[in-house]
């Protein structure tokens, strides 16, 4: 369980109206944009139930761009988004969808370019924001940890032989897989940095197909 | 520190045992959770104190609508009203009810706010505090002091509640913005810690069972306009708590019945905008209003 804080309660400091629909938003988008590292020809922000309903009163299709695009919750050019130069630099589309299975603000982010990529998360009150799902596998990213993310084949001894080249401490860890034997994904949040070099050595372990660093957002 | 803090009656405790205010306490404990020392949490605090100030300046000087039109105006309108006639309680109550106004419209209208706890409650910590310290020049080391104890307060809080409309109406939002207010300000003033406390459930007491009902499911009816009722309502409490009074109730009894009540409260009434207001004529004519944006 991690400590309360008092400088969530008093923060953060963002663009208004909403934590939830405003700055969750936007911190989604910052997620997705941390998560995928390639150039993206089109994205698809799928908005469901109160984000749907609410969005656009909240500015939650503003700040979810806006944060895809790279801005910080206390960017005041959230408002304009549409009409900044660096909305134009890709295509974007919204949807608006209820399904009642879903968290009341939930969000897919549809990524079309190298990779392909679908990216689900949750904005669960006072700006704090979940992904819960990166195409089929479940993960736990929130964004207050630098998180490293790795896709390899479901084999014995996996997780040592990952979790033995860390030499920070490891804040939390989960793992999810397709079946025995089958793709497995590892999420391990982070108290503190790794090196592109112990990357590059997770990268060249036997059996791991994808190694991402997503580094905790600022704000 | 020995350990973690998360009622009121271990906080009062440890204040008691190491003879420290709330906020000595709380800046050492949060020191220890994010790897800082105090100074660099002052700082992150101070950051939240500026931020406020350059909020209230913006709203006070801005009559924009919010995106949806319903609000945005009402602080240009109680200023040009103060500036003609002087409220009822003074130079002090004009600002604190102007300053909450003017944050939680700067809120609507997308500009730059401190969620404190929350967006929707922004305008209500601010107000009493930027206020009251303007008015009885605070010096910002103390300000600082009074938006910990701020923190702390609605931290504990939050260890037994969501902070979140939708999950125990607005007393969970703009009452513990409220109860934080009512904190800060006996901390100013030079409140004992247990006169800090009571204020804190003198102002939850009186605000139990309020719930969120915002018409078209947007941060701005009733939300904006109760910024300034409950910043003067945290400014009861504290009057009363300087003066010695006591919650009968005691304060985490009061933090139990507030999460009660929460749970009991129908979903209808907690940011779902199926009840309540929400649901009024006139609400149902704002929304049919709203979908032609």
């Amino acid at each position: 369980m991690r400590q309360s804080s008092i400088i969530d309660i008093i923060s953060p400091i963002m663009v208004g109206p909403s934590s939830s629909h405003t700055a969750g938003a936007v911190r989604l988008g910052l997620l997705a944009r941390n998560i995928y590292s390639g150039q993206p020809a089109n994205v698809t922000f799928k908005l469901y139930n109160s984000y749907a309903s609410t969005g656009k009163g909240h500015g939650t299709d503003k700040g979810i761009l806006a944060g895809f695009l790279g801005l910080s919750v206390d960017d005041v050019r959230i408002r304009n988004i549409f009409d900044l130069d660096i909305a134009r630099s890709i295509n974007y589309s919204f949807q608006y969808l209820q399904d009642f299975n879903r968290h009341p603000n939930a969000v897919d982010i549809v990524i079309k370019g190298t990779p392909n990529i679908s990216i689900s998360g949750d904005s669960i009150g006072a700006g704090e924001v979940v992904v819960n799902k990166i195409d089929d596998f479940s993960v736990n990213l929130t964004g207050k940890y630098n998180t490293l993310l790795l896709v390899y084949k479901d084999i014995p001894g996996m997780i040592s032989s990952v979790t033995s080249k860390i030499s920070v401490n490891i804040a939390s860890l989960n793992c999810d897989r397709y079946a025995k034997g089958e793709d497995a994904s590892m999420c391990i949040a982070l108290d503190g940095e790794v090196s592109d070099e112990v990357i590059n050595i997770l990268k060249n372990l036997p059996s791991v197909y994808i190694v991402r660093y997503i580094r905790k957002l600022d704000s | 520190m020995e350990k973690r803090i998360s009622t009121f009656e271990e906080l009062y405790n440890a204040c008691d045992t190491h003879e420290q205010p709330i906020y000595e306490i709380s800046q050492l404990h949060e020191a220890e959770i994010s790897d800082m020392q105090i100074p660099e949490v002052r700082i992150k605090v101070k950051k939240s104190l500026d931020a406020m100030k350059e909020a209230i300046t913006a709203g006070l000087h801005s009559k924009e609508l919010s995106i949806s039109g319903m609000c945005g105006d009402d602080c240009w309108k109680l200023q040009k009203r103060f500036e003609q006639k002087h409220a009822l309680f003074g130079k002090l109550y004009e600002k604190i009810v102007t300053y909450a106004l003017a944050t939680s419209e700067e809120n609507l209208r997308m500009g730059k706010i401190v969620a404190c706890p929350t967006a929707g409650s922004c305008g209500i910590v601010p107000a009493v505090l930027v206020a009251v310290s303007e008015s009885l020049g605070v010096s910002e080391k103390e300000q600082i002091d009074a938006l910990i104890t701020a923190g702390e307060i609605g931290r504990i809080i939050s260890n037994k509640i969501q902070l979140a409309g939708a999950v125990g109406g607005c007393q969970a939002e703009c009452g513990v913005a409220a109860a934080m207010s009512a904190g800060a300000l006996t901390q100013m003033r030079g409140g004992s810690v247990r006169q800090v406390l009571n204020a804190v459930a003198l102002a939850i007491k009186n605000l139990l069972g309020l719930t969120c009902d915002p018409v078209c499911g947007l941060v701005e009816i009733p939300c904006v306009k109760r910024n300034p009722f409950l910043a003067i309502h945290a400014v009861t409490a504290s009057e009363m708590a300087m003066a010695g009074i006591e919650s009968k109730i005691p304060i985490d009894e009061v933090i139990d019945a507030m999460e009660q009540t929460g749970k009991l409260m129908s979903p209808m009434l907690k940011e779902s905008s199926q009840a309540g207001l929400a649901r009024t004529k006139t609400a149902l004519k704002l929304e049919e209003k709203l979908k032609l944006l």
